[in-house]
């Protein structure tokens, strides 16, 4: 796999979109902290990015890129080389570039200039969703042959994730006002990577006092350090389960 | 040497292999020939494990070929449509597949020199031409010296000199003891390279004779005559 890794690598780093991203990124946030007198307002705007842009780029950039490789897999399958050789190369190849990009662009600024342990949650957040969102559009590949089709489930997905399901949950909450809907709520945001990262971070903020009953529910559950970890192993579930599906199809599939 | 066992491979509805039982030895040179789409590339996409057949098992030296990896290092596999990574050069190609295969054998650089590949090692795969991006895969599949080299139409698109050259290196090539399998629709050129001849017929196969026995059945003198015989009497 590392001889595998090593093309890979030298392929997504010719590409230099990764690299124009990283950039980007570093710009928006020094600019967001030099800007921004409070650190924690800086702190705001970059949560947006980390959970609307970040997995946008991961899960569009990736899906394109693994449809793009097509030649290269079939080259590399007639050569003695293991099938999922091949594709965890791919995978660990986009994971890293995506993920070094993050913490070169996001993850510095914010250790530079927000408290350690916010800076650290956010940091974490950020990396997993970038890898969450690249397994699925690992998953959104091995879903069909055609590229249209594949880039436009991966864009699904993150419309799902990002904006349609906390529409979905919103409704639920009105309709549902008048039961005690704070556990369900609870457990419906564990099914969103977006939102359990959203959750992480805005309780890290402080303030999640503004979010009512709810917020001190979610405190409850998400504040103790079993729900920190009951929260980062679900994350860590969103990245496996998705990424072995398409294992699994991958190595079945016709080239 | 390579044996297949009873394979089957269905696309959707469409049976592409239909029970195709086949076997292979070292020191042949076997045509694989048949009207277009009767199944020869996914035979032999299923012998290099890129197509999985549905039913059956393909015995590669005695040993199922799903139990490993290993058995692809004694294959050169020139496709009839060589895909590679369009942004690569043809240096890089080169050095990546030399990389993947590790070999600590010194390569064979016949093709290499005759194709004089040494011209495009910088041009990018994406701005070869058909004719010369087969010179490409043919350099590559010679370049291990494998036992085995399975050639899809592999003078098709090269222009009669290299077509030359590389006919000269698939019979030195089954001279040491290679077992070469080959389709083409050239049925004139396969004449001096060939020993045996599948033919095969909607995934079925329907023959599988040395040149002797396919000219004595048909009652032919050459090879060409022969299969067109055969295709003949298939339509009746």
């Amino acid at each position: 796999m590392i001889r595998v890794l090593k093309y890979v690598a030298l392929d997504i780093l010719k590409n230099k979109i990764i690299i124009a991203y990283a950039v980007i990124l570093a710009l928006f946030s020094w600019s967001t902290f030099s800007l921004e007198d409070n650190a924690d307002k800086g702190i705001l705007s970059l949560l947006s990015i980390i959970l609307m842009t970040v997995p946008l780029m991961s899960v569009l950039f990736s899906t394109i890129y693994i449809y793009n490789s097509s030649e290269f897999i079939e080259l590399l399958a007639s050569h003695p080389v293991k099938r999922s050789a091949i594709w965890k190369a791919i995978f660990a190849g986009l994971a890293g570039s995506l993920v070094l990009a993050f913490l070169f662009g996001v993850g510095l600024p914010l250790l530079l200039f927000a408290g350690t342990g916010t800076a650290l949650i956010m940091i974490a957040a950020g990396s997993l969703l970038s890898v969450i969102f690249l397994s699925l559009a690992f998953l959104s590949n091995m879903l069909t042959r055609d590229k249209a089709r594949g880039i436009g489930i991966a864009l699904m997905l993150w419309l799902y994730f990002v904006l349609l399901f906390d529409g979905i949950v919103l409704f639920l909450f009105f309709q549902f006002s008048e039961y005690p809907v704070e556990k369900p709520a609870v457990i419906l945001s564990g099914l969103n990577p977006v939102d359990l990262c959203r959750i992480l971070i805005l309780l890290r903020l402080d303030v999640s006092a503004m979010m009512g009953y709810t917020g001190a529910v979610f405190k409850q559950s998400f504040g103790t350090s079993w729900g920190l970890m009951i929260s980062f192993l679900l994350l860590g579930l969103w990245v496996i389960i998705p990424f072995l599906i398409s294992l699994v199809r991958f190595k079945r599939k016709d080239l | 040497m390579i044996e297949a066992k009873n394979i089957s491979k269905r696309f959707g509805k469409f049976l592409a292999l239909d029970n195709l039982g086949l076997k292979l030895e070292s020191g042949e040179c076997v045509a694989l020939i048949g009207p277009n789409g009767c199944g020869k590339t996914t035979f032999i996409k299923a012998v290099l494990g890129m197509v999985l057949p549905s039913e059956g098992q393909i015995l590669f030296d005695g040993k199922d070929i799903r139990g490993g990896n290993e058995y692809r290092r004694r294959i050169g596999y020139m496709p009839q449509i060589g895909r590679y990574p369009e942004n690569m050069t043809v240096r890089q190609v080169i050095e990546m597949i030399k990389g993947i295969r590790g070999n600590s054998q010194e390569p064979d650089d016949e093709l290499y020199r005759h194709f004089e590949i040494e011209k495009i090692l910088t041009k990018k795969m994406r701005t070869l031409s058909g004719g010369t991006t087969q010179k490409v895969s043919a350099t590559l599949a010679f370049m291990f010296r494998p036992d085995v080299l399975i050639l899809d139409e592999p003078t098709a698109g090269l222009d009669p000199l290299a077509a030359e050259i590389l006919k000269e290196k698939i019979i030195q090539a089954r001279q040491r003891g290679c077992l070469v399998l080959i389709t083409s629709h050239l049925l004139s050129e396969l004449e001096e390279m060939v020993s045996q001849v599948v033919f095969m017929q909607e995934g079925r196969m329907l023959l599988h004779k040395t040149v002797a026995e396919l000219k004595q059945a048909t009652g032919q003198h050459t090879i060409a005559k022969s299969v067109i015989h055969l295709l003949k009497e298939g339509r009746q």
